[in-house]
């Protein structure tokens, strides 16, 4: 799960970065071009069937882990107050989880499916800037993606300092600083995804 | 402190063996000193209920001075009770008020059976540590104290681990079942420890495999464990273990 989550977690600063080239507000040009590279790039098309894989691997860990657990105690305690030991998110991975695997089939079909079609059958380039455009201008389609963000937002939170404790780093002085790096880049990368349909709903970039 | 007396209305778990499912039951006590311990109270029931002909409350207990790990009770939801640092033998009723109705369970998870009412097995535990909790020595005469140099460090930590009683409040309070503080406070011990050294690799993977064997959850470090722990264990020494593990997976021939 380790492993995995923090290749997915360095996936998601290529991912924010190149769509925060949208902020620059040039039309879209900018984010075109490197749109255009990176589904050009045969280095990086091998990393996405990576990418891919370290998902379904996470995914199949994470099964693995709520199957084993779910059978580790098999009568339930009457009463919990789980609360008063431990946070809410780290016992709720895989909601969280579930979640965000529902936000990304949506995300694909309505970013990823185009852009290959295109890239693989289609007569002209696709424009995955109007497309953002166009999605982005449905409320409840940018509502779905909010609801998905605050998902990622506690996933991340968790699994950014979780990650480093499963490798074995726990210590008195580095431990409270990766926490509070996951805290940083958790706040950072959601609020940087969470601006994107919001500033193309409320026409901040044109 | 202020001296009370209060009534208390008491659910508690019984169930007659591993094979049978239990219930929760309801008993009332009065007059309950809050100077009293949790198992002293216990006490007074079961004695009532001796006298009214019924069997009584079948609990662990031993030292009932904190050191020994038997007084395994989830009490309103928390393992040993609402205090933290704590067992359930030195958990007082002052921690309860006239009129509460307080919900007692035994440990929950498929490692540790349930053998009657609140007493569970915790034989996982016993045949992690002959998997690899141990040092094996010559017998002869006893070494001269101090012969061996031990950073003072390394000597905190490992006795800090040490101090871990072998109760299961990791097991019983983690989400998953888990039983990583326990089996991480016993590597720590010893692979801090010079004495531990010539088995330091056989020992971690010997006691990983057979805690996998007793069907314990896998860690998602929650720390409810660290929380939950009468003696205040870290999960720094899960984070220990890991790298053991990491490290003598990838060392060894076998």
């Amino acid at each position: 799960m380790a492993f995995t989550g923090l290749f997915l977690i360095t996936f998601l600063i290529v991912h924010a970065g190149v769509n925060a080239c949208i902020f620059l507000n040039d039309g879209g040009e900018t984010f075109k071009d490197i749109a255009h590279f990176m589904s050009h790039n045969w280095i990086l098309r091998f990393l996405e069937i990576g990418l891919f894989a370290t998902l379904i691997l996470h995914m199949i860990q994470g099964l693995m882990l709520w199957s084993q657990n779910r059978k580790a105690r098999p009568v339930a305690y009457h009463v919990t107050k789980a609360n008063e030991n431990s946070k809410w998110y780290s016992r709720s991975m895989g909601i969280l989880g579930t979640l965000l695997l529902l936000f990304l089939i949506m995300h694909m079909a309505h970013f990823f499916v185009g852009t290959k079609i295109a890239l693989y059958g289609g007569d002209k380039p696709h424009d995955l800037f109007e497309e953002m455009k166009t999605v982005f201008s449905v409320w409840y389609i940018v509502a779905l993606y909010m609801v998905g963000l605050i998902a990622l937002f506690w996933h991340l939170l968790h699994g950014f300092q979780s990650a480093f404790q499963t490798f074995g780093l726990n210590h008195k002085r580095y431990t409270p600083i990766i926490k509070a790096m996951g805290a940083g880049y958790t706040v950072i990368i959601c609020l940087l995804f969470a601006l994107m349909p919001l500033a193309f709903y409320f026409g901040w970039i044109r | 402190m202020e001296h009370y007396n209060m009534n208390l209305t008491l659910k508690i778990w019984r169930q007659k063996n591993s094979k049978t499912a239990g219930t929760l039951e309801t008993y009332n006590v009065k007059d309950i000193s809050s100077e009293m311990s949790f198992l002293e109270m216990f006490d007074v029931l079961n004695e009532q209920l001796i006298v009214t002909g019924d069997d009584p409350i079948a609990f662990d207990h031993d030292c009932r001075e904190g050191i020994c790990g038997q007084c395994s009770m989830h009490i309103d939801g928390r393992a040993h009770g609402p205090w933290t640092n704590n067992t359930t033998c030195q958990l007082h009723m002052r921690a309860f008020k006239d009129g509460d109705t307080i919900v007692v369970e035994p440990w929950r998870s498929k490692a540790f059976p349930v053998i009657k009412d609140l007493v569970v097995d915790r034989g996982a535990f016993d045949r992690i540590m002959q998997a690899g909790g141990f040092v094996s020595v010559n017998t002869g005469n006893a070494v001269d104290a101090n012969s061996i140099p031990i950073d003072k460090k390394d000597a905190d930590n490992s006795f800090m681990a040490a101090s871990c009683i072998g109760c299961g409040a990791c097991v019983a309070t983690c989400v998953n079942s888990s039983a990583m503080l326990f089996v991480s406070a016993k590597v720590s011990q010893l692979a801090l420890l010079p004495q531990g050294a010539p088995e330091r690799e056989s020992r971690v993977l010997n006691m990983v495999a057979q805690m996998d064997k007793e069907g314990f959850g896998n860690c998602t470090n929650t720390y409810a464990c660290e929380a939950e722990c009468p003696k205040g264990i870290s999960v720094s020494n899960i984070a220990r273990m890991n790298r053991e593990y990491l490290s003598a997976g990838l060392s060894t021939e076998s």
